[in-house]
């Protein structure tokens, strides 16, 4: 089909953040996904504790330390995070590099905090329904956590490479979206782990 | 409207224009100044992929991927309909001895099982994968890359699925593997963990896809389509990613569960210690109803295309299409209880329940009317694509009616498990799907290939398939009606559902044939039909721009869009936008609502890493069907994998 020239693009500039990029909806659509696979999780939970009237059954609820400093540790990391993805935006190479490390580190903390967690939980999976949510909530969590701290890793070695420039901030950017998903899913499942057997 | 001609056409900032000069980028090629020959050669070469088997495997295209979802897909219909053959030959007579009650089991669950996650969903995959950047105006699908690999996950779960069968280790537990009878108690040995883990493979794979389409959809539509002049087509496709991201988790995480019932002795549907056997019935069914949708809506996209292609006008009712389509995708999350009826739920959810399941026929009907009127007072030709839409109004037409029926508890507890649902669920896949589906494929095959389909051929596959289709599950509803329950390998002679199931087996004999002569036709049309022009059907779409089939570029030049059939707008020339790099894959990214020109972004080119990463991923989903730890180093190495893909390997590359 013959064609003519109407529109100059030439102008564009090569990448952008937040909904301007589409890593950004991409990100955000695994996020529906997961979220959708957390709203479940905590459904089904609550399904088995209506089927059980006696929740937490014939165990006892878990140790509160854990969770709780986890719980603290997380929300502290929001504001790393936050420091980080700005320190992307400014396009502030310096700072984007220790802010990653700092996330790195603090993301690998909370792991070793989640595998205090499954200890102190005072319940076996197999031990019956309510233990088998007890360990499903903190796996589903823990594998987000692994991933997200994964992702962190590389990206903060790719910045302190040759690569670590251009189009690599808006990713900072994202990973720093997805961390925020990942803080603000636990949230309810802290209450629902750790205090919906005590109530 | 001079507005959305020249959606780009506000003045770039300084600063933009700075920033490009420091970093170096005018030295890039654009596209603006090449004659067209030289164009179309240099694009051929930055989006071309490497030749040879490594190449082939490296491919990211989406064209190449979506013809790939295609012949597998029609390799597992193949398949699952040799097993619907078995299943009708040993049901044909009475007390028949072909095949006993242990492969009975396996062969309608395997027919299930292959037909819903291997064929349906996936080839309605292969025609977003393959066909949504064409239609909005895109060089590439979203995330190339993540397509490729979902490609290969699907492959290798059905694969999986189809070597266990031939181990005799099939799942033989229904194609929704109810609990308790799924569970460790019931099913001992592998068969149920190979159904579960095939289920996480598809699902894997169809989330990854809808992720990509949703955001071409969203990002990458050409300049100037805003929401209103989206195509149907694609609208439909766009619709179901999203039920597929809403509902899919649900049997993920199901899936998940039994697994871990079975294999770590978790107690989530064991009663015994405090599990409930329904909770997977809710989480089966709460995906499992919007699976329907998530096959019938692709293809009731199909159909509007054909429809206003042969009607030669825009659809009637553009926007109530679109309303109808997003409202069937709102209701299909509330329906799920309706295949629980008869397992005895309160009085006023099943009411409820009820209720919501009559209204979802109200949607259905809109789009019924808005074809009707689109083809009123037209003289369509009857050419094989149309053929199939007319057959697919009929059956569907009857499919929903029986729907309806069996929607209010009464009738459902009187047929529940027998051949009349077995007869329903086939008027509305097949119907609802499987025609619109061929009738699509005849429709777009000269996109694809290059050439026509043989229509002489293509009316005897229509007749055929209809007259056969007819024959063979009308009689079931009598056959339900009569007491004949599903799932039964064999029945005594004194029940009189010898005759019925004798039709039934003979229809099925027909409606093979017409897949037979489908299959016939499409092969042979590949080489020796007529060459198709760019556009055979004179349709308004972008994809018909392009040529047959199209340059692994797609678009020379993103074109612009003043229409919702910009082909019939512009029937002179197309307006194109221009400047972008042709030495680097460089696309058009565009803002969500209005599709105006935003960014240009260089995009990942072909690589063989989706591969290993999928061929990691399989390792790691089969082995730990028999080994907890295979969880662990099993995420190892797909790490390890992950890592390669996403490593840059060159100063140059923007990976995903
Ligand atoms: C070639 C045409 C087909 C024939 C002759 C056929 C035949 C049958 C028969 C006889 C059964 C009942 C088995 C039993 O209950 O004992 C069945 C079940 C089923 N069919 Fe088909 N079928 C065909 C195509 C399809 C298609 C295209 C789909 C889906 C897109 C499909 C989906 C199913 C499902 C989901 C079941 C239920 C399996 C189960 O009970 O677990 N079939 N089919």
């Amino acid at each position: 089909m013959k064609t003519r020239l109407a529109v100059d693009l030439s102008g564009l500039p090569p990448f952008g953040f937040d909904n301007r990029s589409p890593i950004w909806w991409g990100t955000l659509g695994f996020v529906a996904i997961e979220g959708m696979g957390f709203v479940l999780a905590v459904g089904l939970t609550l399904y088995l504790k209506h089927v059980n009237p006696h929740w937490p059954m014939d165990a006892a609820p878990p140790d509160l330390l854990p969770g709780t400093l986890l719980t603290g540790v997380l929300l502290a990391s929001l504001w790393f995070n936050r420091s980080a993805d700005k320190a992307a935006r400014d396009g502030d190479l310096s700072g984007t590099r220790l802010w990653l490390v700092v996330m790195t580190v603090v993301g690998l903390a909370t792991i070793g905090l989640r595998l205090w967690e499954f200890n102190a939980l005072n319940v076996r999976w197999d031990q019956n329904a309510y233990g088998s949510c007890q360990w499903l909530l903190l796996g589903l969590h823990a594998t987000h956590l692994i991933t997200d701290v994964g992702d962190t890793a590389v990206l903060t070695a790719l910045m302190f490479t040759k690569h670590g420039r251009g189009k690599r901030y808006s990713d900072v950017s994202d990973n720093a979206f997805y961390w925020s998903f990942v803080v603000a899913a636990w949230i309810p499942i802290y209450g629902l782990v750790y205090w919906v057997p005590r109530w | 409207m001079s507005e959305a001609v020249h959606p780009g056409a506000s003045p770039v900032p300084v600063e933009r224009a700075a920033a490009r000069e420091a970093s170096g980028e005018t030295r890039t090629q654009r596209d603006t100044d090449l004659p067209d020959a030289e164009l179309d050669r240099r694009l051929a070469r930055t989006w071309g992929r490497p030749a040879g088997l490594v190449g082939w495997l490296s491919s990211v295209d989406h064209k190449e991927v979506g013809w790939r979802y295609f012949v597998t897909a029609m390799v597992f219909l193949a398949l699952a309909g040799s097993a619907a053959m078995a299943m009708r030959a040993q049901l044909a007579r009475p007390d028949a001895g072909l095949i006993g009650p242990d492969l009975y089991n396996q062969i309608f669950t395997m027919h299930g099982t292959t037909m819903m996650f291997l064929f349906a969903v996936p080839v309605m995959q292969a025609f977003g994968v393959y066909l949504v950047p064409l239609m909005v105006g895109a060089r590439c699908i979203a995330f190339p890359r993540l397509a490729a690999f979902s490609f290969w996950v699907y492959l290798f779960g059905g694969l999986m699925l189809w070597i266990a069968f031939l181990l005799n280790a099939a799942p033989d537990v229904g194609w929704f593997a109810y609990t308790p009878l799924s569970g460790p108690q019931f099913s001992p040995g592998k068969r149920s963990d190979i159904w579960a883990q095939m289920i996480t493979f598809t699902e894997v794979s169809s989330l990854a896809v809808a992720v990509s389409v949703i955001v071409t959809v969203f990002k990458h539509r050409a300049p100037g389509m805003t929401l209103d002049r989206i195509p149907l087509a694609v609208w439909a496709m766009l619709v179901t990613s999203f039920v597929v991201i809403f509902a899919m988790p649900a049997v993920m995480l199901a899936s998940t569960m039994l697994i871990l019932d079975r294999l770590v002795s978790t107690q989530f549907f064991n009663h015994e210690a405090g599990g409930d056997q329904l909770l997977w019935q809710h989480l089966f069914w709460f995906f499992g109803h919007p699976e329907v949708y998530i096959i019938f809506l692709p293809a009731t996209g199909f159909v509007s295309s054909i429809v206003v292609a042969f009607a030669q006008r825009p659809a009637f009712g553009y926007l109530p299409l679109v309303l109808a389509l997003v409202a069937t995708a709102f209701l299909s999350f509330g329906l799920w209880v309706h295949h629980m009826f008869a397992t005895g739920l309160p009085q006023l959810g099943a009411s409820f329940f009820t209720a919501s399941s009559m209204l979802i026929a109200v949607p259905s009907g809109i789009q019924i009317f808005c074809w009707i009127a689109t083809l009123w007072g037209r003289r369509p030709a009857m050419a094989t694509p149309m053929l199939f839409v007319m057959g697919f109004l009929v059956i569907f037409v009857m499919g929903g009616m029986t729907g309806v029926m069996v929607a209010s508890v009464p009738l459902d507890l009187q047929v529940h498990d027998t051949y009349f649902v077995v007869a329903h669920f086939h008027y509305v896949l097949i119907g609802g799907a499987v025609f619109p589906l061929l009738g699509a494929f005849y429709f777009w095959y000269p996109k694809f290939t290059g050439r026509m389909m043989s229509e002489r051929l293509g009316r005897w596959n229509f007749w055929l398939a209809f007259v056969g289709f007819n024959l063979t599950f009308f009689v079931m509803h009598v056959l339900g009606l009569m007491g004949m329950p599903r799932r039964v390998y064999t029945y005594p002679s004194d029940s009189g559902w010898g005759p019925l199931n004798m039709v039934s087996s003979i229809g099925s004999v027909m409606l093979a044939a017409s897949f037979g002569l489908f299959f016939v036709n499409a092969l042979w049309s590949l080489r020796r039909g007529v060459r198709a022009p760019s556009n055979p059907w004179n349709a308004g779409t972008l994809e018909w721009a392009l040529p047959s089939p199209p340059p692994a570029y797609n678009f020379a030049r993103i074109p612009i869009v003043t229409h919702h059939e910009p082909l019939w707008k512009e029937r002179e020339s197309l307006p194109v936008a221009h400047g972008l790099a042709v030495d680097e894959r460089e696309i058009l990214v565009s803002t969500l609502v209005e599709a105006r020109p935003d960014l240009r972004e260089v995009v990942p080119g072909s690589s063989i890493w989706p591969l290993i990463s999928a061929i990691a991923l399989s390792i790691a989903f089969v082995a730990s069907i028999f080994s907890p730890y295979a969880a662990l180093w099993g995420g190892a190495l797909v790490g390890a994998a992950l890592l390669g893909w996403f490593w840059p390997k060159s100063s140059h590359e923007d990976e995903e």
